[in-house]
């Protein structure tokens, strides 16, 4: 006996929105389930001051910091790099070999587990590089992983800036220098923040690259050169170790709120950029 | 003079281009460096098949953590891959409107949470429910496939919903003509005409998976010893390197070195077949 194909229409159907239904919930049970424990910790007390005791009292100044820390050299040296790259990929260069040579690297970059860019930050940067275990070689390490995700935003950012820009500057004389500067980059600029807003929330998220470039010690970093231990290590330690669970449901909570606004501003950025497409 | 300056600009950008490919390149370099002598030492086939991880004694065989990776991706894959494809469809082919502006930002925020949050909610909720209700320690196989399932439906869905729109809509109308239901649009044209950008996805998802540390370290009890059940604690590779990196030195600390070389051959050659397929359209 085979079903008609109007009954099979409306199971799938219904197990298709079933499933998809579900996939939401499991997200806000999962958010929720975090929040609810760890919010009430998120204190003004909690978030000004520094862990003490390993991280049983005190609060997570410290790490907030290390966190800002690390993201901020990776942002600082990705962005000129990936929008570079991403500019010689759309406007000096046809698809060639080499462009298909650039674009695999960025793929392959992106698919390498962070595992592996802590085992390649610690040997190169801490090891090789003499760095140590520093805001310095964790922010290089991160660098190279939120490379391919600037490279690929900023690419479809001025792919899709019309091509009239660049003709209407270069026939008032522009250079290309000055058309790209002047016409293609304002207006491919909002893509290009999503791509580095991406950044960030990953070098945030990141826990396993870190801990082996960065180091975990709790002291308050006092230079690029010093170790830190960022909120993600942070709660990793405290989790695992089982040291404070209130603590770490809290600098969890941290996190997701973090990530939920960087979530939200990429989310605005790009419905702002698409409703001016039109 | 302008020509020059203009071939200065493309030269400089042309560097700038090459430093993913320098990055590829040293970051391969150096972790061969690192873990190629001590696979020669203990000899290739005795580094992947030996059945036992004991550094302080000096036996590195990686067999169990390849087994306990392999089995935690099959079991995410089983799991996730269909949810995964039943979210797709919903988003290209059932969703409002609306409700796919809700859904699909919601989906996007699955990928940024945190890879340790996942590993802690998999501590506190999903180990304690399989240990009470199905029995063993609850760090198992079955907890780190579960997690890995949902991290990585977003992979999944995004690439196949993508590779679901791009098909041209001739392919929806033809259907509808010859009298098909939406369904059988669904199954019998559209599925098999984006085939190839599913399987990519579905690359693309079980690399994530493979490359997965901090969330399963937390769930999947980390023995050394060969899984014997889902229900069973396991390595994976990549928790091998996770676990033990924070003390190892000499000949230990070479032989994780050589842990991520395996994975980096896997992560390589799962990238390219699935890039194959994508460029192939």
């Amino acid at each position: 006996m085979t079903l008609s194909p109007k009954i099979t229409q409306k199971i799938a159907k219904t197990i298709i929105w079933f499933v998809a239904i579900s996939v939401v919930f499991l997200l806000f049970f999962i958010v929720s389930y975090i929040l609810i424990k760890g919010v009430p910790t998120l204190t003004w007390k909690f978030l000004t001051e520094n862990p003490s005791d390993m991280g049983r009292s005190g609060g997570i100044f410290s790490t907030i910091v290390s966190t800002m820390s690390v993201t901020a050299v990776a942002v600082i040296v990705a962005t000129p790099l990936g929008v570079g790259t991403a500019f010689y990929l759309t406007e000096f260069t046809r698809e060639s070999r080499l462009t298909r040579i650039i674009r695999f690297s960025a793929e392959s970059l992106a698919a390498i587990p962070s595992i592996v860019y802590g085992l390649f930050g610690f040997i190169f940067f801490v090891i090789y590089l003499k760095l140590g275990w520093s805001i310095i070689s964790g922010g290089l390490t991160m660098a190279v992983m939120i490379l391919p995700t600037i490279i690929r935003t900023s690419e479809e950012a001025i792919r899709s800036v019309p091509v009239k820009y660049r003709e209407v500057s270069y026939s008032l004389g522009g250079t290309k220098w000055q058309t790209i500067v002047g016409a293609v980059l304002p207006s491919a600029f909002p893509g290009i923040a999503t791509g580095i807003i991406l950044g960030i929330g990953r070098c945030v998220a990141e826990t396993a690259a870190v801990i082996l470039t960065a180091g975990s010690a709790l002291r308050m970093p006092t230079s690029i050169y010093s170790p830190a231990r960022t909120m993600a290590v942070h709660f990793y330690i405290l989790a695992r170790e089982g040291i404070s669970m209130e603590r770490a449901y809290g600098t969890a909570s941290l996190l997701i709120i973090i990530i939920l606004a960087i979530n939200i501003a990429a989310n605005m950025i790009v419905n702002r950029f698409v409703a001016k497409g039109k | 003079m302008n020509l020059k300056r203009e071939k200065l600009l493309r030269f400089g950008f042309f560097l700038i281009a090459l430093t993913t490919l320098s990055a590829l390149a040293v970051i391969t370099i150096f972790i061969f460096i690192e873990g190629v002598p001590i696979i020669n030492k203990v000899g290739l086939f005795n580094f992947i098949f030996g059945m036992k991880w004991a550094p302080s004694q000096g036996s590195y065989g990686i067999f169990p953590m390849i087994v306990g990776t392999i089995s935690v991706t099959l079991g995410a894959a089983l799991i996730g891959v269909p949810v995964a494809l039943c979210c797709s469809i919903f988003l290209t082919e059932f969703a409002p409107p609306r409700v796919r502006t809700f859904v699909r930002p919601a989906i996007q925020l699955l990928a940024g949470i945190p890879s340790v949050v996942y590993g802690f909610w998999g501590l506190t909720f999903i180990v304690p429910a399989i240990r009470n209700y199905l029995g063993g320690p609850g760090l198992s196989v079955l907890a780190g496939s579960i997690i890995l399932a949902i991290m990585i439906l977003p992979t999944i869905i995004s690439i196949s919903e993508v590779s679901l729109l791009s098909l041209p809509s001739l392919y929806k109308e033809g259907s509808f003509a010859l009298g098909a239901t939406h369904w059988q649009t669904i199954h019998k044209v559209l599925l098999p005409a984006a085939k190839s950008g599913i399987m990519a996805a579905i690359i693309l998802g079980i690399g994530r998976a493979i490359g997965e540390t901090m969330a399963v370290i937390m769930v999947l009890g980390n023995s050394v010893a060969l899984p014997r059940s889902i229900l069973d604690p396991a390595r994976t590779l990549t928790t091998n390197i996770g676990i033990e990196m924070g003390y190892a030195s000499g000949d230990h600390q070479q032989a994780l070195f050589a842990t991520g070389i395996v994975l980096l051959v896997i992560i390589m050659l799962l990238n390219s077949v699935a890039q194959l397929i994508v460029r192939k359209r």
